[in-house]
């Protein structure tokens, strides 16, 4: 998976997504009938359908990564910084960033142990405690490599781990697997006027989405993602979110939609009769795309499918090929079927 | 009208899942409106057309009651077959210990709790769960994303009533009876039964995109500050259907509001004036939607909302659909 690699390294904090944007355009330009960038920097290509039918499909991947803006220089050097998206303070101490256009590398810095109180390593550091360390020693040093308003990314590659599950491991998989499935299902053509909305700043709040569903005005849509996973064992017996290597997470509802239930049911029959595995997402957790485009104009009937990711929201997160290649598979399936859909009630 | 508030808050209808709900108000609505259709969210949007009278403009009114209920769903499935859960809309944890819920086939379920760590621990819902009294998991039908809704049945206390999801099943019920006795009206008039408010306002978001309306009256419950210790309200049970000033989520338009109020004196009609500091309706997506709504909200007093027995005063009820028979009789002053 080479692209799912070059999507993962790319850099594209909300805001901020045109490298990521030129990425899939260069991967999609040749499979796709039209495209066009909107005013907010949502990429909308639509592949035609085999001519019979007038059924436009939305099926939304976010381009962009939570990440961290630069707010303020300190005079001797260090930069001070707030999320872009949410991210808990705890993953935050100790890594590596790249800020701004050149990337200049920066530490986030984590008082060593031994200067901790035995009080103070129980509590957690909040953001606006830290700095980041890019190793000069005053303000003006800093501001010939960067400045106030840059954005700065997580430093971290993409790795294949290998094993049953095929896993690997690399920043943002929420959501460059949702976009590394889309532009797989831009190879094929479908009975329907397929829209791939390559959207801007999710994580903000599903702003892209929202004006990209207004333009497209579809009669359906699906967003896909990368999910929470979290399955690794723990106190108490609760089952997980999701699970990884069992195949694409649907979702039922989250705390941004309610899935369509004639689109879940078309989701799970599609996986059963191509023997395609498939979990469900826990309920009443998370917010996607699909929140903002079910809601738009006179509301779309939307579904939600996600690739289980491991860690998402923090610098490296992990997941498997399998799943990633099954969620292809059973959108693809579905594509074939769901322009015979009834949307009537 | 008590038989048809007991088939609708008797229904089972958690957001997202209205299905029952719109067949029902479909059934008793029909041949009182000249046309009905179901949105793709699954708002049923029914139109009474206007008759054109002299003298008084046509307008295009909205009225909007919601058919879901607050209601439960499915998380995870233990390995005993007890079924953890996640609330659907603005479910109390304290309501649940005891109560019984129902799935959308039947099934019925007992809501039981882990014991707790300390005694006056305040229940949270991530330690309960649905028993269906499975004897365990091979044998348990149940999937994780099923919903469901409190199992209650309404009790007619004489002048109040008691039931499960007058929230805002009262609403829909008034909204019927409306449509029953509104012969004719110089407005066309949009009764719209919405979809999933509970979770934020959706079906009303979409609904008044399609329906573009001049004026929209949203038909809701209100809490009431008459029961021993309550939060200051000025809001009564039996002092009349309240007509909405200001709650959480809008300021509802002064000329609705004051239209409601001069046709109410005229009409002899009973009313009162409220402020909910906490909660809001389908009003406030509506007002907010494309160019902006001339919006406000007919209330109905309820004591214990968000809780298996809610209870409202019938002649509050039926004073609503009065008041809404002659608004919608003649023409709109905002």
């Amino acid at each position: 998976m080479l692209l799912l690699k070059e999507l993962s390294e790319a850099c594209g904090v909300s805001g901020n997504e045109g490298t990521v944007r030129q990425v899939i355009l260069d991967a999609i330009r040749d499979r796709v009938d039209e495209y066009r960038t909107d005013a907010l920097g949502n990429l909308i290509a639509l592949k035609k359908g085999n001519g019979k039918t007038t059924r436009k499909v939305m099926i939304a991947a976010h381009m962009d990564e939570v990440g961290l803006m630069i707010m303020h220089i300190e005079k001797e050097g260090s930069l001070r910084f707030h999320p872009v998206g949410g991210i808990d303070d705890r993953v935050l101490l100790a890594k590596k960033v790249l800020i701004g256009e050149n990337k200049v590398p920066g530490v986030i810095g984590a008082k060593p142990v031994h200067l901790l109180e035995p009080k103070a390593r129980e509590q957690v550091v909040k953001f606006k405690e830290m700095s980041i360390d890019i190793g000069v020693s005053s303000k003006e040093e800093a501001e010939r490599l960067v400045k106030v308003g840059d954005y700065a990314v997580f430093d971290v590659p993409f790795v294949e781990l290998g094993g049953a599950l095929r896993t690997v491991k690399g920043k943002a998989f929420d959501d460059r697997a949702g976009c590394a499935v889309l532009i797989e299902l831009l190879q094929d053509r479908y009975p329907v006027d397929l829209y791939a909305a390559f959207t801007v700043q999710e994580e903000v709040g599903l702003r892209g989405a929202r004006v990209a569903a207004y333009s497209i005005a579809p009669h359906l849509a699906f967003a896909l993602e990368g999910t929470i996973c979290d399955d690794l064992p723990k106190k108490g017996d609760t089952s997980p979110t999701t699970v990884l290597g069992k195949g694409p997470a649907i979702t039922i509802m989250d705390r941004s939609v309610i899935a369509d239930r004639r689109l879940v049911e078309l989701l799970i029959d599609t996986a059963e009769k191509n023997g395609i595995p498939y979990q469900f997402k826990q309920p009443a957790l998370g917010g996607t795309d699909a929140g903002a485009i079910h809601l738009s104009r006179e509301g779309v009937p939307s579904a939600v499918v996600a690739v289980p990711s491991r860690y998402i929201h923090s610098p490296t997160s992990l997941l498997s090929l399998n799943d990633l290649e099954n969620t292809v598979q059973l959108m693809r399936q579905t594509l074939a079927r769901v322009n015979d859909l009834d949307l009537t009630r | 009208m008590k038989e048809l508030i007991k088939e609708l808050t008797e229904a089972y209808g958690p957001s997202g899942n209205e299905d029952a709900v719109r067949e029902t108000i479909k059934r008793h609505i029909a041949g009182h409106v000249s046309e009905m259709r179901v949105d793709a969210l699954g708002n049923l949007i029914a139109l009474k057309k206007g008759q054109p009278q002299s003298g008084i403009e046509p307008r295009k009114i909205m009225l909007a009651a919601h058919m879901d209920e607050i209601g439960v769903i499915v998380s995870q499935i233990d390995e005993k077959g007890f079924l953890r859960f996640a609330p659907v809309g603005g479910v109390n944890p304290l309501t649940l210990l005891g109560s019984r819920v129902i799935f959308a086939d039947g099934m019925i379920g007992v809501i039981g709790r882990e014991r707790p760590e300390k005694p006056d621990e305040f229940p949270k819902i991530e330690k309960m769960f649905i028993d269906v009294g499975a004897p365990d998991k091979e044998h348990l039908t149940r999937k994780v994303g099923d919903m469901a809704a409190f199992l209650r049945p309404l009790a007619d206390l004489g002048q109040r009533l008691t039931a499960k999801a007058f929230d805002d099943r009262i609403g829909c019920a008034i909204l019927v009876q409306t449509a029953q006795e509104l012969e004719t009206t110089p407005h066309d008039v949009y009764f719209v039964f919405t979809v999933q408010e509970e979770v934020g306002l959706r079906g009303a978001l979409t609904s008044a995109f399609g329906v573009e309306p001049d004026v929209a009256i949203a038909v809701d419950i209100t809490t009431t500050g008459d029961t021993p210790e309550a939060y200051p309200m000025a809001v009564s049970l039996g002092a009349g259907p309240a007509i909405k000033v200001k709650d959480r989520g809008m300021l509802a338009h002064p000329g609705v509001k004051n239209w409601m109020a001069e046709t109410a004196e005229r009409l002899g009609l009973p009313y009162q004036f409220e402020v909910l500091e906490a909660g809001t309706t389908d009003a406030m997506a509506i007002q907010t939607s494309r160019a902006g709504v001339a919006a406000g909200v007919l209330s109905i007093p309820t004591r214990y909302a968000h809780t298996p027995s809610e209870m409202v005063d019938y002649n509050d009820v039926q004073n609503a659909v009065k008041l809404l028979v002659g608004l919608l009789s003649g023409p709109v002053k905002i």
